[in-house]
C-alpha cells in the first residue's frame, strides 16, 4: 500500500478543559473523496483543523503525505467555510483567487502570465470566468464559495480539504462546486471534506466518516438516506440561503 | 510672499507629499484587518520615544522609531495571541506611552509646551533637513515594501488562517506591518503630529474604498487622496495658519465626505431614472439573480 495522503493515529484535541476529539484515527489514500460527517459540535471541523495545524494537538499524531513536520503546503488547498466576514476594503474575485498562488510563487515575485493563466482556470473551473474583475462583495454567498474553490484550485493542490463547501449554498452553485470537484478527482485528486449534507456531491464520495461526541461513530459508504429525505422526489434544500433580488421572475 | 520662498517650506512640502503617499499605502492593510487605530496606540507609545529622544539629546525621530516599532511589535504579539486580556493590555501600553512621554519631554527641560504641541500636532516649520533625509529614506523603504509584497499582505491580511495553511509566513508578515506602522508613524509626526497620523493611514482608504472595485484599484486611490490632502493641506495651512496636522486631516475628512455625498446623489438619480424606465413598461436590472430556490417538493 502506498503511502496515505493523511494518516491521523489517536488525534486528542481539547480547548482550555473541554476535549473536543478523543483519540481519533483517520487514513486517506490517494484519489478518495472522503466526506466528514456529523452533527454541530461533533468535532468534524475541529477534526479537518488539526490537520491543516490550525489547531494543536493534545496528543497523538497526524502526518501529511507521509510527513510528521509537513512543511509543502502547496500541496493542499483549503476551502474554509466562508470568506472573511470583509472589513469593506474591496477586493476582486481575481485577485482573491490570485491570492492563493502567492505562497507557491515566492512573496518576493510579483505575478507573472503564469499566474494570471492558472487563475483564469480556475475561474473556469467553478463558472465564474466573466466575473474575475468584480468586488467579492458583489457576489451571492454561493458564487462567493466558488470562489474560495477557485483559490484553493488555483496553486494545483493534489489534495483539497474543504470544511461545509455547501452550507447555506444556492443549487446553481452547488452544481458548479460538484463539477469543478469532479474534474479535480478525475484529474487524480484527494479531496477530504467536511459536511452538513451532501447534495449532489454525494456521487463522488469514496468513503464516510461520522464524528460523534468527538470520536467516529461509522466509517465506510454513505449512510442511505432517512425519512422524508428518502422520498424519490425529494430535494433537500434550506430556503434559507440569502439570495437576490427577485429580477429574473419578477419580470 | 510666495509660499515656496523659504527653505522650511520646501522641507514640509516634500515631507508632507511623502507621507501622504506612504500612510495610506501601509494603513489599507491595517484596515484590511480592522486595525484602523492601530496607528493612534503606536503613536501615543512613539511619544515616549519622542521623550527618551530629547532626555538624552540625540534626535527624537530615531528614539521614537525604536520604541514606537517595540510597542508595535508587543501590540502585535497580543493581537495574535487573540485573548480577551488583550484589550486591556493595549489599553496600558497606549495610555503607559503617553503618559510617559509627557513625563519625559517635562523632565526633558525642552523648553516649552509648545514643543511637545509640535509632535502632537504636526507643525510646518519644524521639519529639518536632516529630519527630511529621514522622512525620504525611511517614506521610500516602507512604500517599496507594501508596494513590492501587496500579494502577500494582501493575501495575509484578506484571510489569516488560509494564508497560514497555504504556506505563507503569516508572523513574519504580521510583524513586518506592525514595525511598517511604527517607521510610517514615525516619519509623520513631524508633519501631521503623533495624534493625526492614523487619520491620514486610514482617511484616504476609507475614501478610496467608496469608488474602487478592487485592493490594487483601492490602494492607489488612496495614494492620490493622500498626496493631495498632505499636498493641499500645506499650502492652506501656510495660507490661514493653522496646525498642519489637523489641516491636513480636515482636509481629507472633507474628502471623504465630499465623495460620500456625490455617490449618495449619483445613486438617487439612477434609481429615479430606474424606476421612470420600469414604469414604461421595461424589465429593471437585473442585479446577478441567481434562481431562486423554490422548489421544494416535486411531486
Amino acid at each position: 500500500m502506498s503511502t496515505p495522503i493523511v494518516e491521523v493515529s489517536n488525534a486528542v484535541v481539547g480547548y482550555d478543559d473541554k476535549i473536543v476529539l478523543r483519540g481519533v484515527s483517520l487514513s486517506v489514500q490517494r484519489g478518495d473523496v472522503v466526506a466528514i460527517l456529523g452533527a454541530n459540535g461533533s468535532g468534524k471541523s475541529t477534526l479537518v483543523r488539526s490537520i491543516l495545524r490550525l489547531v494543536p494537538l493534545s496528543a497523538g499524531e497526524i502526518t501529511l503525505f507521509g510527513d510528521k513536520r509537513f512543511k509543502k503546503w502547496q500541496r493542499i488547498g483549503y476551502v474554509p467555510q466562508r470568506i472573511g466576514a470583509g472589513s469593506g476594503v474591496p477586493a476582486t474575485v481575481a485577485e482573491v483567487v490570485g491570492s492563493g498562488l502567492v505562497a507557491r510563487r515566492g512573496i518576493f515575485r510579483p505575478p507573472g502570465a503564469a499566474d494570471r493563466a492558472a487563475v483564469t482556470t480556475a475561474l473556469h473551473a467553478v463558472g465564474l470566468a466573466d466575473r474575475a474583475g468584480d468586488p467579492v462583495s458583489s457576489l451571492s454567498g454561493g458564487q462567493q464559495q466558488r470562489t474560495l474553490i477557485a483559490r484553493a484550485l488555483a496553486g494545483r493542490p493534489e489534495l483539497l480539504v474543504l470544511d461545509e463547501p455547501t452550507a447555506g449554498v444556492d443549487a446553481a452553485s452547488q452544481a458548479a462546486f460538484a463539477g469543478a470537484l469532479t474534474e479535480f478527482v478525475a484529474g487524480g485528486g484527494t479531496v477530504l471534506l467536511v459536511a452538513h449534507e451532501l447534495g449532489p456531491l454525494q456521487p463522488l464520495i469514496t468513503r464516510c466518516v461520522v464524528v460523534h461526541h468527538g470520536e467516529i461513530a461509522h466509517e465506510g459508504s454513505v449512510p442511505a438516506p432517512a425519512g422524508h429525505h428518502a422520498d424519490p422526489g425529494h430535494d433537500h434544500v434550506h430556503p434559507h440561503a440569502p439570495h437576490d433580488a427577485p429580477g429574473m421572475w419578477g419580470a | 510672499m510666495s509660499i515656496f520662498a523659504n527653505e522650511f517650506m520646501i522641507r514640509a512640502f516634500v515631507g508632507a507629499v511623502v507621507i501622504g503617499l506612504t500612510a495610506p499605502a501601509l494603513g489599507i492593510y491595517l484596515v484590511q484587518r480592522r486595525m484602523s487605530l492601530i496607528g493612534d496606540g503606536v503613536g501615543h507609545v512613539a511619544l515616549t520615544g519622542v521623550g527618551v529622544g530629547l532626555l538624552l539629546n540625540t534626535s527624537p525621530v530615531w528614539t521614537a522609531v525604536v520604541v514606537s516599532a517595540v510597542g508595535a511589535v508587543a501590540i502585535e504579539l497580543i493581537r495574535e495571541r487573540g485573548r480577551t486580556s488583550g484589550d486591556l493590555a493595549l489599553a496600558l501600553l497606549f495610555y503607559g506611552g503617553i503618559a510617559g512621554g509627557v513625563m519625559l519631554v517635562g523632565l526633558s527641560g525642552s523648553r516649552s509646551n509648545a514643543n511637545l504641541m509640535t509632535y502632537l500636532f504636526g507643525s510646518l516649520a519644524t521639519t529639518s533637513r536632516s529630519d527630511l533625509v529621514l522622512i525620504l529614506v525611511l517614506g521610500a523603504v516602507v512604500l517599496g515594501l507594501a508596494i513590492g509584497l501587496r500579494p502577500a499582505l494582501f493575501a495575509a491580511s484578506h484571510d489569516e488562517e488560509y494564508a497560514r495553511v497555504s504556506g505563507l509566513p503569516v508572523r513574519a508578515l504580521n510583524l513586518l506591518v506592525a514595525v511598517m506602522t511604527a517607521v510610517t508613524v514615525t516619519i509623520s509626526m513631524r508633519a501631521v503630529g503623533l495624534l493625526l497620523v492614523s487619520a491620514l493611514m486610514v482617511v484616504p482608504v476609507a475614501t478610496a474604498q467608496q469608488v474602487a472595485r478592487g485592493f490594487l484599484a483601492t490602494m492607489g486611490l488612496a495614494m492620490v487622496v493622500g498626496v493631495a490632502a498632505a499636498g493641499s493641506g500645506v499650502w492652506l495651512a501656510w495660507e490661514i495658519d493653522t496646525a498642519l496636522g489637523a489641516t491636513i486631516v480636515v482636509l481629507a475628512i472633507a474628502g471623504f465626505l465630499a465623495v460620500a455625498v456625490a455617490l449618495a446623489a449619483l445613486r438617487a438619480v439612477r434609481r429615479r431614472t430606474a424606476l421612470r424606465v420600469s414604469r414604461l413598461g421595461q424589465a429593471p436590472a437585473r442585479a446577478d439573480a441567481e434562481p431562486h430556490e423554490v422548489v421544494l417538493e416535486r411531486r
